[in-house]
């Protein structure tokens, strides 16, 4: 059936709210109202109180109460609103969720899942907007989930659930209403495998979320003249499946990495400098990261068009690769 | 589901306060060590260590029952003893060895054992009170009648995790004890210095919780305190804040020499030291000299048995270091 990317998170928590009792949802207005992007619509009435709970404005206490819920066998799934309130909680998911079961030698296994609501181009200012999965990258203990369609969506949020780590859930608000194909034998997604989105022979995109649908456009207005371009979805950038992009690599010597956030610290440029360290000779070409401005996110629409790629500015990045 | 009602033993009993002394004698012999470790230079990093405040986690550990959890600060080496972890094991982990309690992964600021109920000393001030409310929660969310204790330092009680977790404690009314060991200083700061109240226990009015304030230095006190406490829990009527008060009688830190501390604070004090003070009483109580005594070098020979045990195992294997990042 035919299903928003939103209605595959929401029907991914039903369904595992449903195949496990261990399993609730927390969060602030997840419950009674449903979510502020309302993904968790109608799982207080069909889950109740019990299951689905609403909780102060304390990001705080949502992620301690899932990590100690968590290590006495319940499996939480936490949503903080708005990703870039993952600072308020910084802490929690960096010293304590990540770091638990490691600095107890293992007596513990933390599996919770926070959702969090990433991303630009929605207009909703700086501290609204930002996708912040690169501050997370360098703590070990987290895995990070960052679908791009659907059935993505659905699939990686029920793998999250049954991963007995803690796994870091972005949904990107641009991508809510984005329709497509969800089958009814869906099984849940083995997290840390790459997909190839788009088959090519002239250069390798790599890009996640909103960009990865920017760059299937742009892939598709180069067709036109004649470049075939191969589009890699990672789909999780901890653990990063590396092996589909190098492999891509050895068929099309060019690699351009497409990213929502700014150059320094970054899932791609931790990609390029694996790229560049296990199959250099692979590559005919600089492999290039297009990212947004080194600024935060800003408000009006051109500024915020301008900030991050466009399609345009894909293809271009794509042409010049291929120009060098 | 309901458990059997199990009250803390008759203090009345001889033996069960003999017992309490031993556990406390223990604590005061294995921070002792720890001290001297670090002075020998066979210990790594920091050690923060609880001398003066035996009192507090054992009249508090006493207070539970198997099922109950426990979490604590990186001033933790007493509480994770109190809930029975094993002394050797413990050394281990502080001497860093592959057999300590986190296969010296964790060292002193961390020692956990989950067997015992000892779910974790965390190294972040008041992080780990949300985490108390999570394992609370828990069960609350099944339906058990466990209880989750927390012990922290006065300092907690002025960082932002300290009243979101007490808050959502309260609404929630779940199985919760905030145990604040208020040692009068936070760090090298003197509480007046930092707080503008001076009985923390009142912090709990913000949050419609249950409050107490206690003796830290007298362990059958802080025992009846903590009961009460636990049975409200129990009956699901919610959260407590307990303000035990104490004494830190060493410094923050083994780097800390505590100069700032007013001229014969220490020594008043030591006074009211808890293992004098519950010796006192087993005095008064007629207890011969040379039985407490004997509890002494009970508790000196197994610490002392201990160490040694500790010190005879091996360092952890170099791969080790890749283990237990994920499940």
């Amino acid at each position: 059936m035919t299903i928003t990317y939103k209605q595959a998170i929401t029907r991914a928590m039903a369904d595992e709210l449903e195949a496990d009792e261990d399993v609730f949802v927390i969060g602030e207005d997840v419950g009674a109202a449903g979510g502020a992007f309302k993904t968790t619509d109608g799982l207080y009435e069909r889950f109740g109180p019990r299951r689905v709970l609403d909780t102060p404005i304390s990001e705080q206490a949502i992620i301690g109460t899932a990590i100690g819920a968590a290590v006495q066998g319940l499996r939480p799934l936490a949503e903080i609103m708005f990703a870039d309130f993952a600072g308020v909680c910084f802490d929690q998911i960096a010293n304590e969720l990540a770091k638990y079961r490691y600095m107890t030698g293992g007596q513990v296994t933390v599996p919770v899942t926070v959702r969090m609501a990433n991303g630009a181009g929605t207009g909703f200012g700086s501290q609204h907007s930002q996708a912040v999965e690169n501050w997370f990258l360098n703590v070990p203990g987290l895995k990070i989930v960052v679908p791009a369609t659907p059935v993505d969506a659905y699939a990686l949020l029920r793998a999250a659930v049954r991963d007995p780590d803690p796994v870091l859930y972005f949904e990107h608000k641009g991508l809510f209403n984005v329709k497509g194909e969800l089958p009814d034998d869906v099984a849940p997604a083995a997290i840390g495998r790459a997909q190839v989105v788009r088959r090519g022979a002239h250069a390798t995109v790599v890009a996640t979320q909103l960009m990865l649908h920017l760059a299937l456009e742009a892939a598709e207005a180069l067709s036109a003249e004649g470049v075939s371009v191969e589009v890699i979805d990672p789909r999780t950038l901890v653990p990063l499946d590396l092996a589909p992009v190098i492999e891509s690599l050895d068929a099309t010597n060019h690699l351009v990495v497409v990213q929502e956030a700014p150059p320094g610290g970054s899932w791609g440029a931790t990609l390029i400098a694996r790229v560049l360290q296990e199959r250099f000779e692979a590559l005919d070409a600089p492999p290039l990261l297009l990212g947004t401005d080194e600024t935060p996110v800003p408000y009006s629409g051109g500024l915020e068009a301008a900030w991050m790629p466009s399609v345009e500015r894909i293809a271009d990045a794509i042409r010049r690769t291929l120009a060098y | 589901m309901t458990t059997p009602e199990v009250r803390p033993a008759d203090p009345r009993s001889l033996d069960d306060r003999l017992d309490l002394l031993r556990a406390m004698a223990e604590i005061r012999l294995f921070e002792d060590e720890c001290h001297r470790m670090f002075a020998q230079g066979l210990v790594r990093g920091s050690t923060h260590l609880c001398q003066g405040q035996e009192a507090v986690v054992v009249g508090a550990c006493r207070a539970l029952r198997p099922g109950d959890t426990m979490t604590c600060t990186y001033r933790g080496h007493g509480a994770v003893l109190a809930m029975g972890a094993p002394l050797d094991r413990s050394f281990a982990e502080i001497l860093g060895k592959a057999e300590g309690l986190c296969g010296g992964k964790g060292g002193s600021m961390h020692l956990t054992d989950v067997g015992v109920g000892a779910l974790g000393s965390f190294a972040i001030v008041g992080a780990h009170l949300p985490i108390t409310v999570g394992a609370a929660f828990a069960a609350h969310y099944r339906g058990t009648d466990e209880v989750s204790l927390c012990f922290f330092g006065d300092g907690s009680t002025n960082i932002g995790a300290f009243h979101e977790a007490l808050n959502l404690a309260s609404i929630w009314k779940l199985p919760a004890i905030f145990v604040c060991e208020n040692n009068l200083y936070g760090e090298y700061s003197p509480i007046a210095t930092t707080t503008p109240i001076e009985r923390l226990a009142d912090r709990a009015d913000a949050y419609a919780m249950a409050k107490a304030r206690v003796d830290g230095n007298d362990v059958l006190a802080v025992r009846e305190c903590v009961d009460e406490a636990a049975q409200r829990a129990r009956a699901g009527e919610g959260p407590t804040l307990v303000e035990a008060l104490t004494y830190r009688q060493k410094g923050h830190s083994r780097s800390d020499p505590a100069t700032y501390r007013p001229e014969g604070e220490l020594d008043a004090w030591l006074e009211r030291d808890p293992i004098a003070v519950h010796e006192r009483a087993l005095r008064e109580a007629g207890v011969p000299d040379e039985r407490i005594e004997e509890v002494h070098a009970d508790a000196q020979a197994a610490v002392e048995a201990a160490l040694e045990r500790a010190k005879g195992w091996s360092d952890p294997d170099p791969e080790a270091r890749l283990e237990h990042v994920y499940a």
